[in-house]
């Protein structure tokens, strides 16, 4: 059962297999045997525009598919980001209307304070009152709708009432990325950092993986899960100021939906839905895959009816991939118990 | 060894849980560089101790002495700092963490930048399994590590955090022979290095090839403490089971009948081995064994809940093949599942209609059931079986675990089942109840119902059972008559070492 001291070769290839076995190798090679398949029929899908249209698109929903990971990885889910993600959009049309001359860093600051705000609520609920998070989190899905729609009423600002440069954001590019999309790799890769190399953030994949022994083990389970929602917030208030930065208008309506596509990004990212394991990483491709797929069925012309089919397709095989792996384990655990 | 100070020293410790007495008065001592061994039967109090000395729980009285203070833990951490590690016979690692990282969560060394540094943390652990002459890769997911080696990670942990004091609660239950060996090994260096161990086993060869010192226990209550090359193997169950059988039990006599079940080869891999049992009409059968020997498996395989990997199961004269629990019901089987509230019951649902539950098909006409003749049958047996609730219309959590379990006999008494199998029917149920329960078990067998009953129990099933099967890891280890039958024999049977290992 003890693996004996290895000779260099099996170390090689051990440590292939260990990369082999990443849980983010599915969905890498399904986005890339996505674009050589879509580059192949049409090759305009790789046009530099199209592949600029290919990454903004990405940009958001990888950003909160970063704090949707985060929690979920902790067994628990954020269903309220599309609404919080709305209120900030739509108090950033509200701040450059009525301070145009405010400075474009204090309006980031103040979408990413709007959805900590409201993050905080969720974790308050979650952690503290200690009621299941799916039902929290539809609740709060609710309630700021409600709140964003009381508030817009049939408002809407649009891109014009908004300084040049903030725009601009999301049309130049520096070495070809979008400066929108540099963003969301910053925070990709200090979440991912955080998450696989600091102690709180190991204790995620701890609470996620059994929350009781978690208790046990003195982990401040209440705490992290607070810090989990809280993040998730902030970085839905984040995607709120390039929502706005990025489209045309914002109003009650803005990010409507959007959290069923993020939940489906992480999971297809290879982050399992019961907590314990995945990477931010994982979830940004998982972001990039479902993006891209619908810009490559339009691509290569498949019926619009059918893209969304192919999106529930990806959802089911990401999940039982994850289900048969496990099964796999437990037989093989199974296995060595009975032999004894 | 022996004349030094003891560093853990318990005595006259009391724990209830609301009325149930699970440890009344506890008691013993820790010397830095022995092995001491705890035994009992099932429910004399060893886990409650263990979970106080854990700081799991808090006694409600007694002295609790480590390192010459006097301590009362608030919590596992506070046991823990003071150099107690509790090594569980199901450790809890986190699946999905590596094997280097479940020893040091929440104190992962540091490298650069306050980052977490793999190497230095993989380096740590494997200097830690050199010392405890192991080798596992620390890279590896704990998913899917064999129980064993997910006890070592365990003692590698407790080794990490300087613990001086290790409490093993039985932890080769589910080890291998050669796993045992490597565990002792360890547990034997650690010795020299002037740990003190606390070892539960029921294994009494393990407990005399390694321990120094043996304290028994029985009912909650502290026996006796013995050098273990002073004692014996019959000194020692003779201490464990000591006590009269009163006459709590009271059986009655009843005519034994044709063969209900006959079970022959019966084999589940790596849950039981060859089981060989037969109950007939108007028979008590009792299955006995300690908690973990494979009894329940066997129950649930008989029943149709779980799949079998050879063997036979004849029923009434005939074979039953992958049959489901819905069959074996209308064929006239009942199962009285051993976790009530979690099986047997549907806690939420009214008394009434769990009464009624099995007898759906019989009350309803034209696919719905009459209100009133629910009622009727649900007051007839509850009557009967003395339930003690003033109204059937309240939901079954509100019963006590006695008369919880009198509901799930109703259920079953009410369809006639030709045999009916019991899981620890009485664990968890006041001394007064209990009897009713055993009351109601004897008539049911004078009606002509076979009974199949697990127990743990000793006095309930020598008091109850016309014939004794006692298991062993997984095995039946004898057969035993009712006259045959002594506490001795049976424990002895219990503990015995299956033929595999």
């Amino acid at each position: 059962m003890n693996s004996k001291p290895a000779s260099s070769l099996e170390r090689v290839k051990e440590s292939v297999m260990r990369i082999l076995r990443t849980r983010e190798i599915p969905v890498a090679t399904a986005f890339v045997v996505l674009v050589a398949v879509t580059a192949f029929v049409n090759p305009r899908f790789l046009a530099p525009q199209s592949v600029k249209d290919l990454m903004l698109n990405a940009t958001i929903i990888a950003i909160l598919a970063a704090g949707q990971s985060i929690v979920i990885i902790s067994r628990n889910v954020d269903l309220s980001v599309g609404s919080m993600l709305g209120i900030s959009g739509f108090a950033v049309g509200t701040l450059f209307v009525a301070f145009p001359e405010i400075p474009i860093p204090l309006v980031f600051v103040s979408g990413i304070v709007i959805g900590a705000v409201l993050g905080a609520a969720n974790g308050f609920l979650v952690a503290i009152i200690k009621v299941p998070s799916l039902v929290i989190t539809l609740g709060t899905l609710y309630v700021f709708r409600g709140i964003n729609n009381a508030w817009a009423g049939g408002t809407e600002y649009f891109s014009g009432q908004r300084p040049k440069e903030f725009g601009d954001l999301s049309v130049e590019t520096i070495y070809g990325l979008p400066i929108i999309t540099i963003m969301a790799l910053v925070v990709i890769v200090s979440m991912g950092i955080f998450l696989s190399r600091a102690r709180s953030g190991r204790d995620y994949y701890a609470i996620g993986s059994d929350p009781a022994a978690a208790e046990l083990f003195g982990i401040p389970v209440a705490k992290r899960v607070f810090f989990a929602f809280v993040l998730s917030g902030a970085l839905a208030g984040l995607a709120g100021v390039l929502w706005a930065s990025r489209f045309s208008s914002v109003g009650a309506r803005t990010g409507l939906g959007v959290e069923l596509d993020v939940v489906a990004a992480v999971v297809v990212g290879g982050v399992a839905i019961f907590g314990g394991s995945g990477t931010v990483i994982g979830a940004s491709i998982g972001a990039l895959l479902l993006t891209t797929i619908t810009s490559s069925l339009t691509a290569v012309q498949v019926d619009k009816f059918w893209q969304q089919a192919v999106v529930g397709v990806l959802i089911i095989s990401a999940i039982v991939i994850d289900r048969v792996s496990a099964l796999r384990a437990a037989r093989k655990r199974k296995g060595e118990r009975s032999n004894v | 060894m022996g004349s030094s100070a003891p560093v853990l020293s318990l005595q006259g410790a009391r724990k209830t849980f609301g009325a149930v007495v699970a440890l009344d008065n506890g008691q013993i001592d820790l010397i830095p560089g022995e092995i001491h061994a705890l035994v009992g039967e099932n429910g004399a109090g060893k886990s409650t101790l263990v979970k106080i000395l854990a700081g799991v729980h808090s006694p409600d009285k007694g002295e609790f002495v480590v390192k010459g203070a006097p301590v009362s833990f608030k919590g596992v951490a506070e046991s823990k700092a003071a150099g107690i590690s509790v090594i569980y016979q199901e450790p809890t690692l986190f699946p999905d963490l590596t094997v280097s990282e479940n020893i040091f969560v929440g104190r992962q060394p540091k490298g650069a930048l306050g980052l977490i540094s793999r190497k230095l943390m993989n380096q740590a652990t494997n200097e830690l399994f050199a010392k405890l002459g192991i080798s596992m890769s620390p890279d590896r997911r704990a998913d899917g590590l064999s129980i064993a080696d997910q006890q070592i990670i365990e003692i590698a942990k407790a080794i990490s955090l300087d613990a001086e004091i290790l409490v093993m609660d039985e932890p080769t239950a589910a080890l291998s022979g050669a796993e045992v060996e490597r565990l002792f090994t360890v547990a034997r260096s650690l010795r020299d290095q002037g740990v003190a161990i606390l070892f539960i086993s029921h294994r009494f060869d393990e407990i005399f090839s390694l321990t120094d010192r043996i304290t028994v226990m029985r009912d909650g209550s502290y026996v006796s403490t013995h050098k273990t090359k002073e004692t014996s193997e019959t000194q020692i169950i003779k201490e464990m089971v000591g006590r009269d059988i009163s006459a709590l039990f009271p059986k009655l006599e009843a005519a034994i009948g044709e063969k209900v079940l006959e079970v022959s080869g019966l084999s589940s891999l790596g849950k039981f081995n060859n089981i060989d049992i037969q109950v007939s009409a108007g028979e008590i059968v009792s299955l006995a064994g300690l908690v973990g020997a494979g009894r329940t498996e066997v129950a649930r395989a008989i029943f149709g809940i779980d799949p079998i990997d050879s063997g036979s199961i004849t029923f009434l004269g005939k074979e039953l093949r992958k049959h489901t629990p819905t069959q074996s019901i209308s064929e006239g089987m009942g199962f009285v599942p051993e976790d009530r509230r979690k099986q047997g019951l549907v806690l939420e649902l009214p008394i009434r209609r769990n009464v009624t539950l099995t007898l759906i098909k019989k009350l309803a006409s034209f696919g719905l059931i009459p209100p009133k003749r629910e009622r009727e049958a649900a007051e007839t047996w509850t009557k009967k079986l003395q339930v003690k609730s003033e109204n059937l219309g309240r939901s079954a959590s509100t019963l006590s675990g006695g008369n919880q379990q009198k509901v799930v006999l109703a259920k079953w008494m009410a369809v006639k089942p030709r045999l009916l199998i019991v899981d620890e029917p009485t664990r968890g149920i006041d001394v007064g109840t209990k009897a009713e329960v055993h009351r109601l078990l004897s008539s049911l067998a004078q009606e002509g119902v076979g009974v199949l009953m697990i127990s743990s129990e000793l006095p309930e099933v020598l008091g109850m059972a016309d014939r004794i099967y006692v298991m062993s890891e997984g095995r039946i280890t004898q057969e035993l008559s009712r006259s045959e039958a002594s506490a001795e024999k049976v424990m002895a049977a219990a503990t015995a070492k299956g033929v595999k290992a």
